[in-house]
């Protein structure tokens, strides 16, 4: 292999690694804040890229004002989904929830189908996005330098709110200890309601950039992206920020390059993602930047 | 509590009645199941064969003094899916006969149940030979993928002039593995050498970043690239084969007839060529006219080759059950293998001994945007 097709390969990998850590930090913050997995995530993100389409294709709002806009509304979706399939089983064991979780999921997919048809959708891509810069012999979209950006904002932002300001203590409180929190005169439900927003916004960040590099929408778009999201998150150390990030560049460069060096084991893509999991887990029951911590009885 | 009892058991007498009711109106009907993929990936194909098929619904609505039901069964693009589909087609519905489905997996997938139910079938725009093969209920009214594959391989070595070829697949597709193993068989042959398919990529349906397996191809500098496939992931790739700076003509085969194909590739898929089986272009029979004529008028479009196809489908079971007089299934299929000269809006059908259509092939382009006619191929 040439330096030449290396580096062709390496800027692809990490233009697909940057997209799944921008969705595994959303999955990650859930998890961290509630303990809860919100496999509710990758349809979220699904939801964000159909408020895209109909704010740009259906009603002609320009791309500027239309992104913001489906950040909001894909927030309140997901408060709206944490009142209705969550609220309700806040004092339920876990696996309830987790149930809850998978219903959630399965109910925003079919809801799609039967709303806006199971035809796939093109993604409506603003052409400042698209445009591919050549460097050297490497061609390289301009795709490729916002998401990784984008990440990165997106991770400072959270850290930062998570560890300097007064809602992230809260946060913080409410992952450690619903009752003490409660009874320190936090506002659970508000302080839930508002790591839910947060993290659908999160998503939708993600479903943005997804539908810009692969212009293509449909109703169960969002199960692979999470599942894969979900595992970066894991390798990280689930509830770790950070971990997600790294974990998702292990993913998506991973991903490229057992493609670019064995070609022949392509169908076996979606594995190598399960079986990295399995490696990861084994040496590191807690992922790469997991606490070790024991569990509460 | 008395009262009670009595409204429940006047319930039970209603609901008795109803049932019955429909008992008596179901054997005025003969039901002809649509197994067609409704959701999923290869949804915007699946339904353009339920218009051609809804189509010639509403202009055939009676065969034998019966009315014709349509039951639509959604096999979601997924083999699993289809199975369960197929079943239901024919265990709970009792369907006289099956048409569909767009993509040759998902046709596989129903071939034991049907056979096994012995419930005729007739797929209107599944290629892969393994369809009909040892399946005496299977039947189709389009060409088969040696042929289509030839019909390629011609194409792109004498109007390319292309003589190093790359293959981009989609792996767990039986269709795209078919159709690309005999492109490859016949570019070998026209070359004459062993070594002119310079690379094969393989995907899975459903992926979105297909920038390594472009990187891999880009490297060896193939003059065409072959990518049959399913139309989502085909105009993925070909866009993103241009953002990767990969110039040489993309090739294909007639899964890319669909509308989405254009709005989800836009301008990268521009000049790509496939082959497929019918175009408005050049109507060949009266019934086609016919067709093409009442398709704009219902739907307000171009009528692409597969809706074509399934409204033969359609058309060619109502003729065979006009044969055989009865809705028994086992005589139904015999007339339907009996079918020679039938002229359909895409073509004379004449089925073979594996109930295969023997048609030609249309190749087209896309050009501004659009699907354009560019020539007709008459097999050997």
């Amino acid at each position: 292999m040439t330096l030449d097709l290396f580096l062709q390969h390496l800027s692809n990998g990490i233009s697909l690694g940057s997209l799944y850590a921008l969705i595994a930090i959303g999955y990650t913050m859930v998890y961290g804040i509630l303990r809860l997995i919100n496999f509710a995530h990758g349809d979220i993100f699904m939801m964000a890229t159909y408020f895209a389409f109909f704010g740009i294709v259906t009603f002609g709002i320009p791309w500027f004002i239309t992104f913001p806009l489906v950040l909001v509304l894909t927030a309140v979706l997901g408060m709206g989904v944490e009142a209705v399939a969550y609220r309700p089983l806040r004092d339920a064991p876990k696996i309830s929830v987790l149930i809850s979780a998978i219903g959630a999921s399965f109910f925003l997919e079919n809801l799609t189908i039967v709303l806006f048809g199971g035809v796939p959708k093109p993604f409506p891509a603003p052409k400042i996005f698209t445009d591919v810069v050549q460097v050297g012999t490497v061609s390289i979209q301009k795709l490729t330098f916002y998401i990784p950006v984008v990440t990165l904002i997106s991770l400072l932002g959270l850290v930062y709110l998570i560890n300097k300001t007064k809602t992230g203590m809260a946060m913080r409180a409410v992952s450690m200890d619903h009752e003490t929190a409660r009874v320190m005169g936090i506002n659970i439900n508000r302080t839930i309601s508002f790591t839910f927003g947060l993290g659908s916004l999160l998503a939708a960040v993600g479903g943005i950039m997804w539908g810009l590099k692969f212009p293509q929408i449909q109703p169960l778009m969002g199960v692979i992206p999470g599942l894969k999201c979900f595992i970066a998150a894991v390798i990280g150390g689930i509830g770790n920020i950070g971990g997600a990030v790294i974990g998702g560049f292990i993913l998506g460069i991973g991903e490229i390059m057992l493609i670019a060096f064995l070609p022949n084991l392509t169908g076996y893509r979606d594995a190598f993602a399960f079986v990295l999991l399995i490696l990861i887990l084994m040496s590191k029951p807690t992922g790469i930047l997991g606490e070790k911590t024991a569990e509460k009885v | 509590m008395r009262r009670r009892l009595a409204i429940f058991l006047l319930l039970l007498v209603v609901l008795a009645l109803v049932g019955a009711g429909c008992i008596k109106k179901e054997s005025n009907v003969i039901k002809i199941g649509v197994f067609e993929p409704i959701t999923g990936a290869n949804a915007a194909g699946g339904q353009l064969e339920v218009e051609g098929i809804q189509l010639a619904n509403k202009l055939y609505p009676e065969v034998l003094g019966k009315k014709v039901e349509l039951v639509i069964a959604d096999n979601k693009s997924d083999k699993v899916e289809a199975a369960t589909a197929a079943a239901r087609l024919v265990e709970k519905e009792k369907v006289t006969a099956i048409i569909g489905s767009w993509g040759s997996s998902l046709s596989m997938a129903a071939g034991d149940i049907v056979r096994q139910g012995k419930v005729p079938t007739v797929g209107a725009s599944c290629t892969n030979p393994l369809v009909t093969a040892g399946n005496d209920y299977y039947f189709r009214v389009c060409f088969i993928d040696p042929f289509q594959g030839t019909v390629m391989a011609n194409y792109a070595y004498k109007n390319l002039n292309a003589r190093k070829a790359a293959i981009i697949q989609e792996v767990n597709n039986d269709y795209a593995v078919g159709l690309a193993k005999f492109f490859m068989d016949s570019f070998k042959q026209l070359t004459g050498d062993e070594n002119s398919i310079v690379a094969v990529a393989n995907y899975n349906t459903g992926d979105q970043d297909f920038s390594a397996q472009l990187t891999n191809v880009k490297a060896k500098n193939p003059d065409v690239i072959f990518a049959p496939g399913n139309f989502t992931e085909s105009a993925l790739i070909i866009s993103q084969a241009k953002k990767l700076g990969i110039t040489c003509p993309f090739i294909g085969g007639d899964t890319w007839e669909t509308q989405e194909f254009l709005d989800i590739g836009k301008e990268a898929v521009e000049g790509a060529v496939f082959s497929t089986f019918f175009a408005t272009e050049t109507p060949i029979t009266a019934e086609s006219a016919k067709f093409i004529e009442a398709y704009r008028k219902e739907y307000g479009k171009e009528p692409a080759a597969v809706a074509a196809l399934g409204y033969d489908a359609y058309i060619l079971i109502l003729d065979a059950l006009k044969r055989a007089g009865t809705t028994d299934r086992v005589k139904l299929r015999d007339e339907i293998a009996k079918t020679k000269d039938f002229p359909g809006a895409a073509g004379v059908i004449t089925l073979d001994a594996n109930g295969d259509a023997i048609k030609n092939a249309v190749i087209k382009v896309v050009k501004d945007g659009k699907f354009a006619y560019l020539d007709t191929i008459t097999p050997q």
